[in-house]
């Protein structure tokens, strides 16, 4: 079985009001072959929109322990197909 | 669809900026803002760096609740509109106001000629062309702007569809047709035709429309020791945030409000009134009754379809019976409104009872300045059903369903609704006032009602997927 693929997408308020209540509908618009493999869970502030320098622009979302500014549906789902 | 988009985030970054600065007592360093969102050196977004802070400095002119056309002296400092606007400035009656220097960038008329032209012999173009506007200049056709009407024969006509409809996004949004261009080009909003729906401020992509806010007088009332004031939050707040609603409601009381109220109480009252006052018109022998609550509406009938007037609803909005029943209990606060939309500011100015509106935009992004994060705030979730009815007037067809569920024989309801203000729509309500199919029209200025504000935080299908789960979960 291929190994799965764990998404956290940050639900703490500067993420949502920044463009991250989008990312609600990852679930939705994901590719058929990744809608199994990958767990979408919402967490609570992943203390990011701490340090804007180091990583960047709010939304974040981790994917497999991984950080990604300025996370957009696309910009997740894009990532998912060069990597996974 | 993508809902929140480089334009929208970039005013919600202002708006934390500059309510960050004044709860940290730095207002006087407002000027700073657009220096440290366009650094030197950064890439330019719209040709020069100089030009890029000109527009930021404008936004912010209209955060601190000006017109940009109130400029008189280029060379007055932010600082300085700042400290007016904290002192006694009166921003006027209207809300909607056009940043010049971020406009201009649309075309001028809405049809032109690609390079598919083909020059052609047969030129059905020109020949068709009721202002001979178009002519032939190194073998293709031009449209002369100044004489273009926008009647678009010349792209019906081309065999090779080399002429082109381009829309200019403000002007299309606008139901009303109260944006258009002046003799610069630059966008200009018709006070008397604007309904203050704020679709033009979705739709531009350059964001050069701004609502005048009055955050920082907000703020000054919180601030000031001796002033109490209290927050009216529309029911449309459910499913903005990720977060429960008693979670929320405490949220905005750590800004500084203090005390909180649900607008849906006064919903509640709301429909219970509009529903006497339907069985007392049906009685009258009225052809219809239409809703109230939605500003963008009732300006929609006062300056567009004035035959229905007579038949809408004399019941005030759930705001106005908020702030009422504020003003009554707890007469030395002050209220705000917050809310989803721009058009109750402008109906907030004529009520007597509110003080101040702000919208969720501003709420956000005052959450962001001031680090509350709504979603790590443990309130209880159990929330009294008593106004359930009331928070239903979040979505369109809400008020249509707290009536029949006030009434007590729902089948004298024939209910039309219209989810959404558009040109189409509007025309219909000037059918229904020769001809109605029912006996009462609920309307919505935004579709899918208050959660699609223009002013809201959160993408409208997920707020609408949120609320339904709040209706759901309060069932049980």
């Amino acid at each position: 079985m291929e190994k799965k693929i764990e998404i956290k997408i940050c639900i703490g308020t500067l993420c949502y009001v920044m463009g991250g209540s989008e990312l609600q509908l990852l679930a939705e618009h994901l590719p058929e072959k990744f809608k199994k493999r990958v767990d979408i869970i919402g967490s609570t502030c992943l203390d990011y929109c701490l340090d804007q320098e180091k990583y960047g622009k709010a939304p974040f979302v981790e994917i497999n322990g991984e950080v990604m500014a300025e996370a957009s549906i696309n910009k997740v789902i894009d990532y998912l197909i060069k990597k996974y | 669809m993508i809902y929140s988009n480089n334009a929208t985030l970039l005013r919600r970054e202002l708006i934390t900026k500059l309510a960050k600065l004044f709860i940290e007592g730095d207002i006087k360093d407002i000027d700073r803002i657009p220096l440290q969102i366009a650094p030197r050196n950064s890439v330019p977004i719209r040709g020069s760096i100089a030009k890029d802070r000109a527009i930021l400095k404008y936004m912010l002119m209209a955060l601190l609740g000006y017109n940009i056309s109130d400029e008189e002296d280029e060379l007055m400092t932010l600082a300085e509109y700042a400290k007016k606007s904290l002192e006694n400035h009166n921003p006027g009656k209207n809300i909607l106001t056009v940043v010049d220097e971020a406009c201009s960038s649309c075309i001028k008329t809405n049809y032109i000629v690609t390079n598919l032209c083909r020059g052609c012999v047969a030129r059905p173009c020109t020949l068709n062309c009721p202002r001979h506007a178009i002519s032939f200049i190194g073998g293709r056709a031009k449209i002369n702007t100044d004489l273009c009407v926008n009647c678009g024969k010349c792209m019906e006509v081309c065999p090779y569809h080399a002429i082109v409809y381009v829309p200019v996004p403000c002007e299309e949004s606008c139901p009303v047709k109260a944006i258009s261009k002046d003799e610069n080009g630059i966008e200009h909003i018709d006070n008397d035709k604007c309904i203050h729906c704020g679709k033009c401020i979705l739709a531009c992509p350059f964001g050069a429309i701004m609502a005048k806010s009055q955050i920082i007088k907000i703020l000054k009332r919180i601030k000031t020791p001796n002033e109490k004031v209290i927050a009216l939050v529309a029911p449309s707040i459910i499913g903005q945030f990720k977060a429960s609603l008693p979670s929320i409601l405490e949220g905005i009381k750590r800004i500084g409000f203090d005390k909180v109220i649900e607008v849906a109480d006064a919903a509640v009252t709301v429909a219970e009134n509009e529903t006497e006052e339907f069985l007392e018109r049906m009685e009258k022998g009225d052809d219809f009754m239409t809703t109230s609550c939605c500003p963008a509406y009732t300006e929609l009938v006062k300056k567009h379809v004035p035959q229905i007037q007579k038949n809408v609803s004399n019941t005030r909005s759930p705001m106005h019976f908020s702030a009422k029943y504020a003003k009554e209990h707890f007469p030395e606060y002050s209220t705000v409104f917050i809310g989803p939309c721009i058009a109750k500011q402008f109906e907030g100015i004529y009520d007597e009872c509110v003080d101040n509106v702000m919208n969720f935009e501003e709420l956000g992004s005052l959450f962001i300045a001031m680090n509350i994060d709504v979603s790590k705030i443990d309130a209880p979730e159990k929330i009294s059903n008593e106004s359930e009815i009331g928070r239903w007037f979040a979505a369109s067809g809400g008020v249509s369903n707290a009536i029949a569920a006030t009434i007590t024989d729902p089948s004298m309801v024939k209910g039309l609704k219209i989810n959404g203000i558009n040109k189409k729509t509007a025309n219909l309500l000037k059918i229904y006032s020769k001809k109605c199919p029912g006996n009462f029209i609920e309307v919505m200025a935004c579709e899918g009602g208050c959660i699609a504000g223009p002013v809201t935080v959160c993408n409208p299908k997920v707020a609408d997927k949120q609320l339904k789960k709040f209706f759901e979960d309060n069932k049980k």
